[in-house]
C-alpha cells in the first residue's frame, strides 16, 4: 500500500492504493470520478484521457502513486450538467458520439490538443515543422488519432472540436 | 499483476543503487513496461520510479557541436525542440509520425530505446517465445507473422523492434550515455541491439543497476538537415507501428552524393542500418536509378521469415521514395502520410 496525495479538478485528494492501482482505477474505483473510461486498458483507444499538469495522457498506463502532487483534470473537472465547457457544450450541439462511452476521453484530449496546437506544436501532417500550427480537418484528425470511436461519430467530433477552437480564438 | 515494492529516488546515484538489486528495473514512461506488466510478461519485484530525475530532462548542445538528449526528455518535448527541427528534422519527423499525442506526452526518449517487440507471441506469457525464456521455441514461425522480420532474423526470433524514433538514431550512428555501478560509458546505438540469433531483447546491452543517461546525436549528422527524411507505412493513416519505414540522409555536392546515410524500420530486430546501401551511393548521382540501386542493396539479403515476402517490396519501394524525398530537400512543408486519404483534395472537406 501506498499514500499517494493528488489534486483532482483543483481538489487535493488523498488516496491509500495498492502500488498496482492504475490512475484510471484510482480515479474511478477509489476516489469515486467514474467520468474517465476504461476501453482497452492498454493505451491503445484513449476512453481513459485525462490531463495531469495539462498534459494528455492514457491514465490507464500510468500508476497513480507515480503521480504525488500531480494536477490532474479528469472530465468531471472540465464542465457539469448547465455549466458545460466550450468543447462539451459543442460535442452536444455537433451529436459528438452515439453510444457516448469514448466521449470523455475525446474532450479531455481534444481540451488539450487545443493547447498544443495554440503552443504551436507540430503533427504528422502539420505545413511547416516550425511555423503556425493551424486547425484543419486533417489536422485535427491527425492529433486525435489516439481516441477512437467505435460508433464512427468522427465527422461530427471534428466539427465540434473546430467549433469549440474557433469561438475560443 | 505481479506485486512490486516502489520506490522513487531523488538522486541518480540513488536510483542505481536501489536498481542494482536482482528483480529491479527502472521505470520511467512506463507505457510499455507498465503493459508487459498487465499481461505478465515482466514480473518486476521492484519498480525504480526515475521520474522525478530531473538532471535528465535537459536537451543540451554541447561544445562539440553534437546535441545531447536527457533520457527523461518526453517524446512531445523532443519532436518540437528547436535544435532538433533545424538540425535534426528526421528526429522529429520519426517522433511525429509514432504513437498518439497522449502517448507521446508519456514516453520517454530513453524508454524508446528500451521498447520491446510488439509480436503477439511474445506478449502472450501461454506462447512459447524465445525472448520469454531461452529454448521456449518461437510460436510466430507458425502464427501469424505477416509484420515480422525480413532482414537479420534466425529461427529463434523472427519480431521486429517497434520504434520510429531509432530508425534515424541508426542512420546518424547515435550513441547511448549509460551510468551504473561501475561508473559511466557510450555505447553506439549498433552495440546497443543485438540480432535475435543471440536471443536478446532490447536493453540487454546493459547491466543490471544500469540507466541510460542520455543520447548523444552526433554533429557530423548537421550535415544532413537540408535532405533528411523519415517516411512510414502502415496499415491506417496515424496511430499505428511501422509495416516497413526508412531514414535516409544525404550529403550532396556537385551534383554527386557525398554521403548517403540509411537505416529501416520494421524489419528487423534492430533498427537496420543498410551500409551496403548507403556503399552504392557514395559519388553516385541523385537520381532514381541511384536510389533503385541503393534499395536493392539494402534488401539484398533479405528472405521472408513468414508471410511477409511483401515487406521487402514495400521495404524497397519506401528506401527510394525516402531517398527521393530527402534528394528534393527537407521541405518546410511536412508530407502528407502516405497512402492518406487527406493526401488529395486537402481542403476539399
Amino acid at each position: 500500500m501506498k499514500d499517494t496525495t493528488l489534486r483532482i479538478n483543483g481538489e487535493e485528494r488523498k488516496l491509500s492504493a495498492d502500488t498496482r492501482t492504475t490512475l484510471l482505477d484510482a480515479l474511478r474505483n477509489h476516489l469515486g470520478l467514474t467520468g474517465s473510461k476504461k476501453g482497452c486498458d492498454h493505451g491503445q483507444c484513449g476512453a481513459c484521457t485525462v490531463m495531469v499538469n495539462g498534459r494528455r495522457i492514457n491514465s490507464c498506463l500510468t500508476l497513480a502513486c507515480m503521480h504525488d502532487g500531480d494536477e490532474i483534470t479528469t472530465v468531471e473537472g472540465l464542465g457539469e450538467p448547465g455549466n458545460l465547457s466550450p468543447l462539451q457544450a459543442a460535442f452536444v450541439k455537433h451529436d459528438g458520439f452515439q453510444c457516448g462511452y469514448c466521449t470523455p476521453g475525446q474532450i479531455c484530449s481534444a481540451t488539450a490538443m487545443l493547447e498544443e496546437i495554440k503552443d504551436n506544436w507540430p503533427s504528422n501532417v502539420s505545413g511547416s515543422l516550425t511555423g503556425e500550427a493551424k486547425l484543419t480537418p486533417e489536422e485535427i484528425s491527425e492529433r486525435m488519432s489516439g481516441n477512437l470511436c467505435r460508433c464512427a461519430a468522427y465527422p461530427n467530433i471534428v466539427d465540434a472540436i473546430r467549433e469549440a477552437a474557433e469561438a475560443s480564438s | 499483476m505481479k506485486a512490486f515494492d516502489y520506490q522513487r529516488p531523488e538522486t541518480i546515484a540513488e536510483a542505481i543503487k536501489a536498481a542494482s538489486k536482482p528483480g529491479a528495473s527502472y521505470y520511467a514512461g512506463g507505457t510499455n513496461l507498465l503493459d508487459l506488466m498487465k499481461v505478465g510478461v515482466r514480473t518486476p519485484d521492484s519498480l525504480i520510479d526515475i521520474t522525478r530525475l530531473d538532471d535528465l530532462k535537459r536537451i543540451e548542445p554541447q561544445k562539440d557541436g553534437s546535441l545531447r538528449i536527457g533520457a527523461l526528455v518526453r517524446n512531445s518535448d523532443l519532436a518540437r525542440n528547436v535544435d532538433i527541427l533545424s538540425d535534426y528534422p528526421a528526429i522529429a519527423e520519426a517522433l511525429l509520425s509514432g504513437a498518439s499525442g497522449q502517448l507521446r506526452n508519456s514516453a520517454t526518449v530513453g524508454g524508446n530505446l528500451m521498447q520491446q517487440p510488439r509480436c503477439a507471441y511474445f506478449y502472450d506469457p501461454h506462447s512459447a517465445c524465445n525472448l520469454h525464456e531461452v529454448g521456449e521455441g518461437c510460436d510466430a514461425l507458425e502464427g501469424e507473422n505477416g509484420k515480422h522480420a525480413v532482414l537479420g532474423w534466425t529461427k529463434t526470433c523472427i519480431a521486429v523492434h517497434p520504434s520510429d524514433f531509432c530508425v534515424p538514431l541508426a542512420a546518424m550512428g547515435a550513441r547511448v550515455v549509460v551510468d551504473g555501478p561501475d561508473g559511466s560509458r557510450e555505447i553506439s546505438i549498433d552495440e546497443f541491439y543485438t540480432l535475435p540469433g543471440s536471443v536478446q531483447p532490447p536493453g540487454s546491452a546493459l547491466k543490471q543497476g544500469e540507466i541510460i543517461t542520455a543520447i548523444i546525436l552526433p554533429s557530423d549528422a548537421k550535415r544532413f538537415a537540408p535532405r533528411a527524411r523519415y517516411i512510414k507505412l502502415r496499415d491506417r493513416t496515424s496511430y499505428a507501428f511501422a509495416i516497413v519505414s526508412a531514414a535516409a540522409m544525404l550529403h550532396i555536392g556537385d551534383g554527386r552524393i557525398k554521403d548517403a546515410r540509411i537505416a529501416l524500420g520494421g524489419v528487423a530486430a534492430n533498427p537496420w542500418r543498410a551500409r551496403e546501401a548507403e556503399d552504392t551511393l557514395n559519388g553516385a548521382e541523385a537520381n532514381e536509378a541511384s536510389f533503385k540501386k541503393a534499395a536493392d542493396a539494402a534488401l539484398a539479403d533479405a528472405k521472408p521469415s513468414g508471410d511477409n515476402a511483401h515487406k521487402i517490396e514495400l521495404a524497397r519501394r519506401i528506401l527510394v521514395r525516402a531517398l527521393k524525398a530527402a534528394a528534393d530537400g527537407t521541405p518546410p512543408k511536412m508530407p502528407d502520410l502516405p497512402g492518406s486519404v487527406f493526401a488529395v483534395g486537402k481542403e476539399a472537406r
